[in-house]
Formats: C-alpha cells, structure tokens, sequence
C-alpha cells in the first residue's frame, strides 16, 4: 500500500494537485474578508472559548473571537507576505546577481564572498539580530526577512549569467540576428525558469516558517492582528483546556509548508533542478 | 596536519573581525540611541546633559573607527558591556545560562545521530523496505513541521494527556526529553536523507564489487567499508547544520522555558537590551566557526585522502 | 570422455542470462559453453557490451537476484554453482575463485589501507590471526615483485600507482591459491610496462600454482599472448571458440574475421602485443 502511495505521489500528479491546493489556499485567504463569518478582531468576552457553532464554525478563542475568521486573515498576512517577501528579495536579488555575473573581476569576488557568508550564517540568527536592532513588529520582521532573502537568488542568478556568457547559443542567436528580447524569450528564460520556481517554492516555505516563527516568539505580528504563528503563541496557555486554538494554526502552517516542500520536490526532480539543502 | 589546523584558525581571524564590525555598526543602524536605551531602562530621565554623559561612557562620541578598535579589545577581554535590564556584565549573565543551552544541544545532537546513523543506514541497504519509506516520511515531515507546534503537541500528548514529562522548566532527566525531541526532529530529518543518499551512491561503487569477489562477508561490507566512506558528507552535514541547532534552542527554549541562553537572546530582544544582542551573535558566529573547524577535523582522520592531500599541497 | 571431464576445473554449460525490464524479460547470454583446464588460459575476447562481464557475474553468482534470472550449469570441481545458498558462495569467492578487476584505481576502498584489506580477504576465508595472515601477505607480494611489502602494506590505495596496485590485486587472487582466477581486462588501464609485468605474473600463477585463468579482454594482442583457447563473443553469444594458433590464423566466423582485421596493419608479421 505505502508503495502505491508513493507510485501516486511521486507520479505526474503531485504537481498539479500541489499547485491547486495552493492556489485554493491563497484564493481563500485573499478573499478573507469577504469570506470570513466574523471580524477577526471583534472581541467579545460573553462568547469566550465557545465549541464550534453556526455562527462561529471552529468555535472562539479565549476573548470571544471567531478562530475561522482569524485562521483566513492570519493566512493572508502569512501568505500574502511570504508572496511580498519573495517577490521583492528575487528582485533584489536578480539585480544584485546578474550584476555580479555581468562586471566579474573583484566586484563579483567580494559581493559573492558576501552572500556565501550571510548563506553559511543561520538565518533566523541573522533575522532575530536585524529586528533587535529594527525593533519587534511585523514591516520590520519583512524587513530583515528581505535582507536575507536575497543573497540566494543572487547567486543562482549570477550563476546563470556566468554560465550564459559561455554558451554559444546566445552568440549563434545574435549572430542569426534575432532581436535582444527574442534572446530573452526564447532562451535565457527557459533556462532561468525550473531553478528560479524550484527556489521559489521552496523559499516561500521558509518565509512562512520564519514569519510564524517571529510572531509565535511575539516579535513579529502584534496583537490583535491576527496570524498563525502568533495564534499559537496565545493558544499556548490554553493548552489543557482547548487545545485546538493551537491546533488550527499550527496545522494550517504545516498544510502550507508540506505543499510548497512537496511541489518544490516534485518540480526539481521533474526539471533536474539542484536543491540548496 | 598542525600547519592545517594553524591556517584554519587564521582565517577565523578575518571572519571575527567582521563580526566585530557588525556589531560596532550594529548600534549606529539601530534607530534607538543605546544611551537613551539605557537610561530608559533604568528609569533615568534622559536629559540633554546626562544623555550626552552617557554617551561618552559609551564612547559613542568618538569616531567611528576609535569605536570599532575599541569594541574588538573589549571583545578580546570578554567585555561586552553591562545589560540595559540588569545593569551587570554581559558575559557574565551569559556564563550563567550558557550551560542550560548547551546540555540541551548536546543532548538533541546525540538523539540525533543515535537514530539517524542506523535509520539512515538500513534505508539505505535496503532500499524500498518498510524502514525506507518509514525514515523518507520521517524526513519529509521533520523537515516541515515547525518546531514551536511540534513542542506544543508533545507537550500536549505526553505531558498534558499521558503526564509522562513535565511541560517546562528545567531539572531532572525527564526535563530534558522532550525539548530535545523537539529539537532533534529537524536533525534527524536531515542527517537520515543524507546518509541514505551516500550509502545509495556508494553501493555502486567498484569497491564494493571487489570486496563482494574477495569473499567478504556482507554484513563486514556494509557496516565497516560503506558506511566509514558514508557517513563523510553526513558528517560535513552536521558541521553545516549547528546553525539549526542553535537556531533551534532559542524556539525550544522559548516553548519549554527552559532557562537557556537563547530564551535570554529573545528576551533582550523584546528589552532593546542591545550588548546581549550583540554577544549573542558574536557568540553564535564564533560557535559557527568554530563548530566547521571541528568538522573538517572529523572528516581528515575518517578519510585520510584529505588530510595527505592537504599535507601534499604545502 | 569422462577423463576430459574430470580435469575440467570449470564447466559451463548452457548458461542463458536475462534481466526482467519494464516490457518483459531481455537476454543478456545465452548458450554460453565451455570449460577451463587445470593450469589453462581461456581468453573471452568481444567488443563491449557482449556479454563478456555478465558471464563472469555469473560464475561469480554476483548478479542481482532479483532482477535478473541465471539457467544453466556452472560446476566449478564438479560442485553445481548455480543456485548455490550465499554463505557457501561466498566462501568460495576470493578463495576458489579470485577476481581481478579492471581498473585498480577505484577496486580498492579508499579509507582502509591495503594491509587492511588484504589480510581482511585472507583471514575472511581462514582462521589465521593477523600476524600470520601478514606474513602470508608479505610472501604474496614478494611473488609479485613489490618491492618493501611491508611498508607497502601501511599504505592507503591513493598512494600507489596503478601498476602497482594490479600487482597487488594479483597478489591477493593468488595468496589462497584458487583454482580459477578471473582477469577481467586486467590490462586495460594501465600502460605498456605495466602491461608486461601484469601479463607475466599471471603467467607465473598459473604455471606455480596451476590456477586457471578466465582471461577477458578486448585486447587481441593480450588474448594471443596468454590464452590457450578462445572464445569469441558477440551480442551475448559465442560465435568462435578455438585453440589460439588456430583462431588466429584461419579464423573462421566473419565477425572474428573482422576483429583480428580491425587490429594495425602495421605490425601484421611480427609477434609482438598490440595495444587495441
């Protein structure tokens, strides 16, 4: 039976199911509020850890609040973050990267002895120390988060530059007289796409891990805006008595976690694709 | 070999004094004055005069280059400062917690190679077995899970429900399992796959071929000739990953409040109490340095070829 | 009839090799025939991927047991191999039958020295303490011309050349004195000196001790300096199998025709080894 699971798994179908999960996932979070039963925020001591109800669906937490409603928006800001965060330290990182890999000499040699220092370095260290400098809350914990981010797109990309500059298709290209941004399509960016989408969804895991992390340790979302990680952190108190205030969040990040780890997998044994361990 | 280790600990050198600059820079990048900071916690009005008085305690007014000489001698005489909160020497607050953190890391690391070595080993020799797909789920979802839930549901099974372990603090042996758990879960995940990869590729290999014609016995090919070449890029693996370890303890102290160095780093944190932030992650850059010199260590006697390639290379 | 039998050292009979793959079961040899002598040479000569390494991994019984499928009769002094439960193959391994490996570079493990692994092999079919095992290893290198085996012994196998390290994997197959002994392209990475004393030690094994030698090369000039007899192998099977004068000079299926003329022209009337 498990061989059959894996056959299953590691078959065509991980890839589009994982990606229609996510998407689910993010289209729901999106739409939070317009989904969500309740306000999120709406304290209201008299339904203080309530079971789950027509009116609240996974019940309240220990101020009267709906664990539904909060569960979407505190997806929302962890996704659409995690979302914020990648798009902005690919940028960078593109930037930085191609740079890199266009000037050579010293100034490649420095910013790439650089990035593999802040790589070597445990991030979440490095992430705690920035936003000890920057002061808890959640811009700051994006913040930080960018700033590590990056270097790791920087590198594959200064990586592909490197090794574009030798191929000869892009002198055989120029040479039959295809148009600049022809070279683009049709070359650089099938190349640039498998390695930057297996990062991606890899990446984007962390992010979420990291920002759940900041706030369950309250230094990243603060009360009441609501999140998973920060969810955790005060269901933990209620841990005899309602265990699923913790419960919910938490596995709401391990959902999100395992498909992006999952498709992440998937993808870089489909386009052969090394993964950064 | 001794020319070796010399050389490594010299370009320690370079990394330290980065580090040293970071931190120097750290309090300019911060957008709160440490001066301010400091009377704040200690509930002294931060006028004009005292403020600038303390700033030159600090030596805060001197350039920046003055400031960063000085932050590296007091580094080399393990003066980091006093705390904001406390009011008493970093390093020695520090010292006081140090321990905490250190027996729950070197206790999550030998659970750790304790069940990676043989999971990973016998997924490995016998690929597709039930132990293989039980230690590849084992690494899928020890990889993903975040280790502040994992702490909670154990706690939740085995402290709340089954009353097997406290649910914090620190004390007895009892205390200790299940931050470890938590805390090697992650390891295991890791060091399982890599083993089990090496001992794949390995199993391929000529060697093991000549050895099977030699007429050695299976087991003796197994367990002294693959697994001693093997367990070389797991090795380099847990060198790579003391990061994680000690990323980990600061999460697992914080879940179990076990009364560690990194629940301290969290605290200072939310305190603004900006030279523990400081020693912390000096501290954690050195251990990281450390911790990689070890490794290449390791690694020079369990594969001579690197250690005589090396002495050659001279 | 019987008497010829009875000096048979190693028989192979009818032996048919497949391997199941996705679409069913494909053959790998098949109505491989012959015998080997007591003190004889029997060259397998053939182009890669004939089936040269299959046939040795059988008598061996090293194929994968899952995957592949052996009929046929290999009886190595009468005793039926196989089929033959692991334990007793083993013991036959290294001892009866001894191996030697193309590229000695990577045959041997790159963590334990040679001492290591030689007495490992010696003692891993006697019941031999480790000095004697030793001696018996200083003595098999001496047979090999090795010069200082004893602090040869304390070294890794990335520090000996390639040439020395064949001599020592011959030194290994001949210690226990087995009865035949597989040379599998014994020559092929290393260079023409080496060659010689390689060739030439296998020499001296089988006319001391009176192993027979399962000889497989792609290297005519080797096979037609050492065999015996000849076997031709193509695409799995044997196509020509003869006494060596008679092989090369009045070949007589077209594709051995074809192999001894793809040889140099050059050095056609001088018996000397080519390199192939």
């Amino acid at each position: 039976m498990i061989t059959s699971i894996r056959r299953i798994l590691i078959g065509q179908k991980v890839i589009p199911i994982c990606t229609i999960i996510l998407g689910i996932l993010f289209i729901i979070t999106m739409l939070a509020p317009l989904i969500a039963p309740n306000d999120p925020i709406a304290v209201n001591l008299a339904y203080k850890l309530q079971p789950p109800s027509w009116e609240f669906p996974l019940g309240t937490d220990h101020l009267g609040r709906c664990n539904l409603s909060r569960l979407l928006f505190g997806g929302r800001i962890s996704l659409g973050f995690a979302m914020l965060i990648f798009i902005s330290s690919l940028t960078i990182g593109l930037i930085i990267g191609t740079f890199s890999g266009y000037k050579g000499g010293w100034v490649d040699q420095v910013l790439m002895r650089f990035c593999d220092g802040v790589m070597a370095f445990p991030s979440l260290i490095l992430i705690l120390g920035l936003v000890g400098i920057f002061g808890p809350g959640l811009q700051q914990v994006i913040l930080a988060l960018m700033l590590v981010q990056w270097v790791y797109y920087a590198r594959m990309f200064r990586g592909m530059v490197l090794s574009l500059k030798e191929q000869n298709f892009i002198a055989a290209a120029k040479i039959s007289g295809s148009s600049q941004w022809k070279i683009i399509k049709n070359h650089i960016i099938p190349n640039v796409l498998p390695p930057l989408v297996v990062m991606g969804t890899l990446e984007m895991g962390w992010a979420i891990m990291d920002i759940s992390a900041m706030s369950f340790l309250g230094l990243g979302v603060q009360p009441p805006t609501p999140e998973w990680g920060a969810m955790i952190h005060e269901g933990k108190s209620y841990i005899r008595t309602n265990p699923e205030l913790m419960l919910y969040p938490g596995l709401m990040i391990m959902l999100v976690i395992v498909t992006f780890n999952l498709l992440g997998e998937a993808l870089s044994e489909r386009y052969g694709v090394k993964r950064r361990s | 070999m001794g020319t070796f280790i010399i050389k490594r600990i010299m370009s320690i050198i370079p990394v330290f004094l980065l580090a040293a600059l970071l931190t120097t820079g750290m309090i300019h990048l911060s957008p709160v004055d440490p001066a301010e900071a400091y009377l704040t916690a200690a509930h002294i009005e931060p006028t004009d005069e005292i403020l600038a008085q303390k700033r030159h305690e600090f030596g805060l007014d001197q350039p920046f280059f003055m400031q960063y000489v000085n932050t590296i001698k007091k580094i080399c005489q393990l003066d980091f400062g006093i705390s904001y909160v406390s009011n008493k020497p970093v390093w020695d607050e520090v010292i006081h917690r140090i321990p905490a953190t250190l027996q729950l890391a070197l206790g999550s690391l030998f659970l750790a190679v304790l069940v990676s070595v043989p999971l990973g080993f016998f997924a490995g020799v016998k690929k597709n077995s039930a132990i293989d797909h039980f230690s590849r789920l084992l690494s899928f979802f020890g990889a993903s899970i975040p280790s502040f839930w994992l702490g909670y549901i154990l706690i939740f099974f085995f402290s709340v429900k089954m009353d097997l372990f406290p649910v914090e603090g620190i004390g007895t042996w009892q205390h200790l399992v299940l931050p470890s758990v938590t805390l090697a879960l992650p390891l295991i995940a890791m060091y399982t796959r890599l083993l089990r990869t090496s001992i794949l590729e390995n199993l391929q290999e000529p060697y093991v071929l000549f050895a099977r014609t030699r007429g050695i016995k299976e087991k003796t090919i197994m367990a002294k000739h693959i697994l001693r070449i093997a367990i070389s890029p797991m090795i380099t693996g847990l060198g790579m990953n003391l990061g994680k370890l000690l990323t980990g303890t600061i999460i697992v102290e914080t879940v179990f409040s076990w009364p560690g160095f990194g629940r301290y780093f969290i605290e200072a944190i939310f305190n603004r109490d900006i030279p523990i932030i400081q020693c912390y992650v000096l501290v954690a850059a050195s251990l990281f340095i450390l911790s990689n010199l070890m490794v290449d260590l390791i690694q020079m006697y369990i594969d001579p070829r690197i250690s005589r390639k090396e002495g050659q290379q001279r | 009839m019987l008497g010829t039998e009875q000096s048979n050292v190693l028989q192979v009979r009818d032996l048919h090799v497949q391997v199941k793959t996705k679409n069913g079961a494909t053959t790998l040899v098949e109505d491989i025939n012959f015998e080997l002598k007591r003190g004889e040479v029997l060259g397998l000569v053939g182009e890669s991927g004939c089936g040269k390494t299959v046939t040795s991994m059988s008598i061996l019984q090293l194929l994968n047991r899952k995957t592949t499928t052996i009929e046929g009769s290999i009886e190595l002094l009468g005793r039926e191999l196989n089929g033959l439960g692991k334990k007793e193959m083993r013991e036959i391994r290294g001892k009866d039958i001894a191996f030697i490996m193309q590229n000695p570079m990577n045959a041997f493990t790159p963590v334990f020295t040679i001492g290591h692994q030689f007495i490992e092999t010696i003692r891993s079919h006697t019941k031999w303490n480790k000095k004697q095992a030793t001696e018996l290893a200083i003595e098999a290198m001496h047979h090999v011309n090795l010069p200082d085996p004893v602090n040869l012994l304390k070294q890794y196998p990335f520090q000996l050349s390639g040439g020395m390290l064949q001599r020592v994997m011959i030194a290994i197959a001949a210690c226990l004195h087995p009865a035949v002994i597989i040379a599998d392209e014994p020559t092929t990475a290393l260079d023409v000196n080496n060659q010689k004393k390689v060739l030439y030690h296998l020499d001296k094994i089988r006319s001391e001790y009176g192993s027979a030698i399962l000889l497989i090369s792609h290297d005519l000039g080797v096979i037609s300096e050492m065999a015996d007899e000849v076997a031709v192998m193509q695409n799995g099977r044997i196509v020509e199998k003869a006494d060596v004068f008679q092989l090369f000079d009045q070949p007589q299926h077209e594709y051995t025709k074809k192999l001894l003329n793809a040889r140099s022209k050059l050095h056609l009337d001088e018996p000397v080894i080519h390199l192939a």
